[in-house]
């Protein structure tokens, strides 16, 4: 689905593999990264869409989708993992299989300070909390990530995390000399 | 606090009488387990053993999976405070068949009673079916009277949601009634009462 020229290919994509494996609760806090993907979930009727007011009702909403029989995706930034942590307390002690993805900040190229230490220990808080965790610096191998987790999770019950690093998004950027050659179009 | 509220017991077994096998229900963790326990353990009940503030969102993600069905998540006040941002969430999807009721003794009844925000003899000021109103509940009542639980109860079971009802519920310690603990199991059995196949 195409959200536009200036958007990132892999959005589409991801939204196409989401779709495939007949995720129909997609929840998520936005992030500029994550931007073209929420809308192509946006523009499907076959998804609900729900916009949450903390990352961790989305692992709770996750839970629900599960105990109904239903597949979720969580969609949120690095900095709301941290909100999550004893939510995902449920995906473990219940085996509730559930997806997330999660753009980083506090990565190469940050220019926020702010973002460092939730940023720098996101991949590490995934794995501590039970999460099959990938990383991918890649804009190329995101597509093909994301498949595969979404291959453990919906057939495998496997909880999973793909992170996908500013190195493949791009970081943000405040003012132009924080702009750095991995910058993109990231606002 | 011993006062005035209700027998939270004789609450929760009004609100599961007579319930069919199209009733979904959540409970927080702590005494609206145990109560939904009391009223009788069943497959189509998910208590929580964790995960504080976590109920209303788990009902809604099943409210959607399951549009055709009932959803009903019973909490207590401390638990419903915590996922407070929640009831905002829930008030945007407007879910149909989902309701809410807290069983309100404005204590933290698991931990040594400490009070609660919705505690006004400890200066709590937080009027949770005002907060649920504000965030665009379909119907939100307090219930505080014997004779108005006839209504709320109705509401909950049966009337489009999203509803929320709160119930002023006496402090008084009531017994214990586990539910099993063992959260794979009651996610399983869960799942197959509504027929989803195993992966």
């Amino acid at each position: 689905m195409s959200v536009g020229a200036a958007e990132p290919a892999w959005a589409g994509e991801v939204h196409g593999v989401l779709r495939r494996h007949e995720v129909t609760q997609v929840s998520y806090v936005p992030d500029a990264g994550l931007s073209a993907l929420i809308t192509c979930c946006r523009m499907d009727p076959a998804m609900s869409l729900v916009s949450l007011s903390t990352e961790q009702e989305g692992i709770a909403l996750a839970a629900g989708a599960w105990l109904g029989g239903q597949r979720s995706a969580v969609l949120m930034q690095s900095s709301g993992v941290g909100n999550c942590v004893n939510m995902l307390s449920l995906w473990r002690s219940c085996g509730v299989a559930g997806l997330l993805i999660v753009t980083m900040r506090g990565q190469f190229g940050e220019a926020n300070p702010w973002q460092l230490p939730m940023g720098q220990i996101t991949p590490e808080v995934l794995r501590l909390c039970g999460l099959v965790t990938f990383e991918v610096d890649d804009a190329a191998r995101i597509v093909e990530t994301v498949e595969a987790a979404a291959t453990m999770v919906f057939r495998g019950g496997s909880a999973c995390a793909v992170t996908i690093g500013q190195r493949a998004i791009g970081a943000k950027a405040f003012a132009p000399a924080d702009r750095t050659a991995a910058d993109g179009d990231r606002p | 606090m011993t006062g005035p509220g209700l027998d939270r017991r004789a609450v929760v077994a009004r609100l599961l009488a007579d319930r069919d096998d199209d009733l979904l229900v959540v409970t927080g963790l702590g005494s609206t387990a145990w109560d939904a326990t009391a009223a009788g353990d069943h497959d189509a009940t998910f208590p929580l053993w964790g995960a504080m503030g976590g109920a209303a969102t788990i009902g809604l993600g099943l409210a959607l999976a399951q549009p055709a069905r009932r959803v009903l998540v019973i909490t207590g006040d401390g638990e419903a405070l915590m996922g407070l941002g929640s009831l905002s969430t829930i008030g945007r999807m407007q879910p149909d068949n989902l309701a809410l009721v807290v069983i309100d003794n404005g204590h933290y009844g698991e931990t040594g009673m400490q009070p609660t925000h919705t505690n006004r003899g400890d200066g709590g000021r937080t009027d949770l079916a005002a907060v649920a109103t504000a965030c665009g509940w379909l119907v939100a009542v307090t219930v505080t009277a014997d004779p108005q639980l006839a209504d709320a109860v109705d509401a909950a079971r049966r009337q489009p949601g999203p509803v929320f009802v709160t119930v002023a519920v006496s402090a008084d310690p009531v017994p214990l009634v586990l539910p099993p603990r063992d959260g794979h199991h009651l996610a399983a059995r869960f799942r197959r009462h509504l027929g989803v196949a195993p992966l």
